[in-house]
């Protein structure tokens, strides 16, 4: 682990390490997310960090929790920094439209980490344009070290605005890692007053009209700082130009050698006097950016308005693509117009047949306890099984086949409801502990008041586990000189209302099945809480108690309903005989609790 | 001077370790550094990438098809997957012990025949270097050190740009200090396999 808060030096460093480093740098006081890959490692860090760097750290419950508690602190001229992934700022987009009316007093920023070709999600939107909806000045860094120094830059600019601002990064930013020169740190101011103004804060319609008119105001005064940005820089000369951006940038700089490169950092708004002074006699130019024509379009429009016939090349000409991630083979398209590095001929792939490879639930997940239970249950039923974000997103693949339909964090207990109410089919939702406080009560509220007949699955497995292990309400806190206790979930179903509400042992397969078929048949919404702590999250704790599962083999009648029913990776098929592989084994006891015939023993 | 290695392998064996020691002995040579990784979803038991690129003048954390200088492949099936990473000149060091997918554990797919996954890549480029790494670091205490094997057997590549006292050195720093001493080991028995 690099110590972020070493004095000074260099380190090899990852875009979020060196994001939280920046955070130190500039003296952020207050921090907030909802854990989301590519931002996650950052709330990790802070957890471990936050009190021996003296700044206040929160796992809000979501992301417009996050964006809200944040938004105090910078009214209250605390510098802020709220983060979350690209789609968690849909979820905080609410209070971000209004509070750049508002504005802020202490620094702000909005960290999106955009994911370009969906690595860990469930799409590729380009939140850049949320810079240009909300009207907040965005900053995009390249690079680990332009991430850690971007920071310090981007609160300065938000204080003498007094507005938000927007840092996006994506996944090659997020995840790339690079040498970092570290700065000085600063010392976090971590409590500030907030002085009453309600023509600003308070934006009831009067004020709101005047606040729309003064963020337009303040739009032209960020567009004069972006024209004088050294964000915003030309490199090499040319009569060709390529305009780009983020990680963009480092391909076009590395692998493009006869062009004069327009790098913009300051995206929100644009230079435009600078773009249209750098396009002014170039034989062409080109725009290099991932997603989107963001850039593109507006270069267009600016060469409009100043009255430039210059050809731009991109998106729009079919040179570069709009979908996935670029890389450096990304710049074979606009080959024929600039001099692109020639790549060596790759090896053709294997015409050996390679296995598949998905990502995969691990041995002992609980989850597969709980999938193979709702499956027996609903048996040859027709069931629409309505999965969420998180781990069990895995349950798509055989032999569970447990996912028909996900959208969102929360959607699958809202979308249940419709299915139950606009269909003839059984509609079974799944969510994780961290989604129903993120955003699963509202729709089990939804389906008592409306009376949708479904069945909402809590997968407790205490903890955020996909992104990395993160506490959740469910959990309660302990870090950062704050310890909360966790709030049980059983509890919290009961009190709204529900009837059937009732709590298994996902390890127990045959009891979880009983309850399942229970609740399927049971008439009005039934909510089963599948409690049982991740064994990733317990060996983390050092708290797994590793057991070892073994094979009777004259026992065994090869009915192979362990393999169909849990396929846990630990359990091998080989020549027909079922066997245990020790090194994954964690003796979970789930595919001795299906053995119809005792043929699995599980061993202290 | 540019160098790329591709390391290539399953969630859980080390690859993002392996990578931090190669970055780091690069970065104290003083060499510039970019890599990338792979985070989320795909580190539950899928197959994992991290780049590593370093030189006198590297930026992109990203590098072409073809391009890579020496892959590292963790797992077999997993460097054959990745063989477009590399062209004929690169050198490609295969760890033969297999990782079994889920679904070849489960009996729904095949793992193929390692011989012929050699043949894979030895048909079409001559530099292959195969080492059993995952045994060598059981013999040297704990499969776990299979990665320190695999940064040993780098060492002792060709070539390599990195002298073997650097990657030492950076492998030291890594690893907690309980595992140093089986750490040393694992790497010494990988670069003498070699």
């Amino acid at each position: 682990m690099p110590n972020l808060l070493a004095e000074g030096g260099r380190q090899l460093l990852l875009g979020n390490e060196a994001i939280s480093r920046g955070l130190i740098e500039a003296g952020a006081g207050f921090a907030s997310t909802y854990p989301g890959t590519p931002s996650s490692e950052v709330g990790n860090i802070l957890e471990k960090i936050s009190g021996e760097a003296g700044l206040y750290f929160e796992f809000s419950t979501n992301e417009k929790v996050a964006m809200e508690v944040s938004a105090a602190a910078a009214s209250s001229g605390v510098r802020s920094f709220v983060f979350m992934k690209h789609v968690g700022l849909n979820v905080a987009a609410d209070p971000m439209m209004t509070l750049a009316y508002a504005g802020v007093k202490g620094g702000m920023l909005i960290m999106s980490a955009d994911d370009p070709s969906c690595h860990s999600s469930q799409n590729e939107q380009d939140n850049r344009y949320y810079s240009t909806l909300a009207l907040i000045p965005m900053v995009e860094p390249s690079t680990p070290q332009e991430a850690k120094d971007m920071v310090k830059v981007a609160y300065e600019i938000s204080e003498k605005l007094e507005l938000p601002v927007l840092f996006r990064t994506t996944t090659r930013v997020n995840h790339a890692r690079g040498v970092v020169e570290f700065g000085s740190k600063a010392v976090p101011k971590i409590k500030g007053h907030f002085d009453k103004d309600v023509s600003r804060f308070v934006n009831i319609p009067a004020y709101a009209k005047n606040n729309r008119t003064r963020l337009l105001d303040l739009n032209a005064k960020a567009q004069q700082l972006s024209e004088e940005s050294p964000l915003n820089f030309i490199e090499g000369s040319g009569d060709v130009g390529i305009i780009t951006s983020g990680v963009s940038y480092t391909y076009v700089r590395e692998f493009i050698s006869d062009a004069s490169i327009l790098k913009l950092g300051f995206t929100n708004p644009l230079p435009e006097k600078k773009i249209a002074d750098f396009i002014k006699g170039k034989k062409f130019v080109i725009v290099a950016e991932e997603l989107e024509p963001f850039l593109e379009d507006q270069v267009f429009r600016i060469c409009a308005q100043n009255n430039l016939s210059v050809p731009v090349y991109g998106k729009r000409s079919g040179h570069l693509p709009r979908a996935w991630e670029y890389s450096p083979d990304t710049l074979k398209g606009i080959r024929e117009l600039v001099k692109v590095t020639d790549f060596t001929q790759p090896l053709p792939a294997v015409t050996v047949k390679l296995p598949s490879r998905p990502p995969t639930l691990c041995a002992g997940c609980p989850h597969r306890g709980m999938f193979a239970a709702a499956k027996k249950a609903a048996g040859n039923s027709d069931v629409i099984y309505c999965s969420d974000i998180g781990c069990y997103t895995l349950g798509v693949q055989p032999p569970f086949q447990a996912a028909d339909f996900i959208i969102c964090m929360g959607g699958g207990a809202g979308a249940a409801g419709g299915f139950a109410q606009s269909t003839e089919q059984t509609a079974i939702a799944f969510m994780g502990d961290s989604t129903f406080f993120h955003a699963g009560i509202p729709p089990i509220i939804n389906a008592l008041f409306n009376n949708h007949k479904e069945v909402i699955v809590v997968l407790d497995n205490r903890t955020t586990a996909m992104t990395g292990h993160q506490p959740n309400p469910g959990t309660g806190r302990d870090f950062g000189g704050i310890t909360t206790e966790p709030i049980d979930i059983l509890s919290l179903v009961k009190g709204v209302g529900v009837k059937f509400a009732k709590e298994v042992d996902p390890y127990d397969v045959k009891a979880a099945t009983q309850v399942m078929k229970e609740a399927i048949a049971f008439d009005g919404l039934a909510v089963v809480i599948s409690k049982c702590p991740c064994p990733l999250e317990l060996k983390k704790q050092k708290q797994l108690v590793i057991r070892e599962c073994t094979v009777d083999q004259d026992k065994c009648t090869k009915c192979y309903n362990c393999v169909r029913s849990i396929a846990c990776p630990a359990l091998i098929k080989k020549d027909g005989i079922i066997t245990m592989d020790p090194t994954q084994c964690i003796g979970c006891g789930m595919c001795a609790n299906v053995c119809p015939v005792d043929a699995i023993e599980v061993r202290k | 001077m540019k160098y790329t290695v591709q390391i290539v392998g399953v969630g859980g064996q080390g690859v993002l370790l392996a990578s931090m020691v190669l970055g780091n002995a690069a970065m104290n040579i003083g060499y510039k550094v970019a890599m990338s990784e792979v985070h989320g979803m795909a580190q539950r038991g899928g197959s994992v990438l991290s780049t590593l690129r370093f030189g006198d003048d590297v930026i992109s954390p990203l590098e072409a098809a073809g391009s890579a200088d020496l892959i590292m492949g963790f797992e077999p099936a997993e460097t054959c997957r990745n063989l477009p990473l590399a062209n004929r000149d690169s050198v490609i060091l295969m760890n033969l012990d297999p990782v079994l997918p889920s679904m070849v554990a489960a009996g729904f797919e095949e793992y193929p025949d390692i011989e012929d996954l050699k043949k894979a890549v030895s048909d079409v480029n001559p530099n292959l270097f195969v080492i059993d790494a995952t045994k060598i670091a059981i013999e040297a205490g704990k499969a776990v050190a299979a990665n320190a094997v695999m940064i040993g057997a780098v060492a002792a590549i060709k070539g390599f740009p990195i002298p073997k006292d650097k990657l030492l050195e950076a492998l030291i720093e890594q690893v907690p200090e309980k595992f140093r001493d089986l750490n040393v080991k694992a790497f010494e028995m990988g670069y003498n396999s070699l």
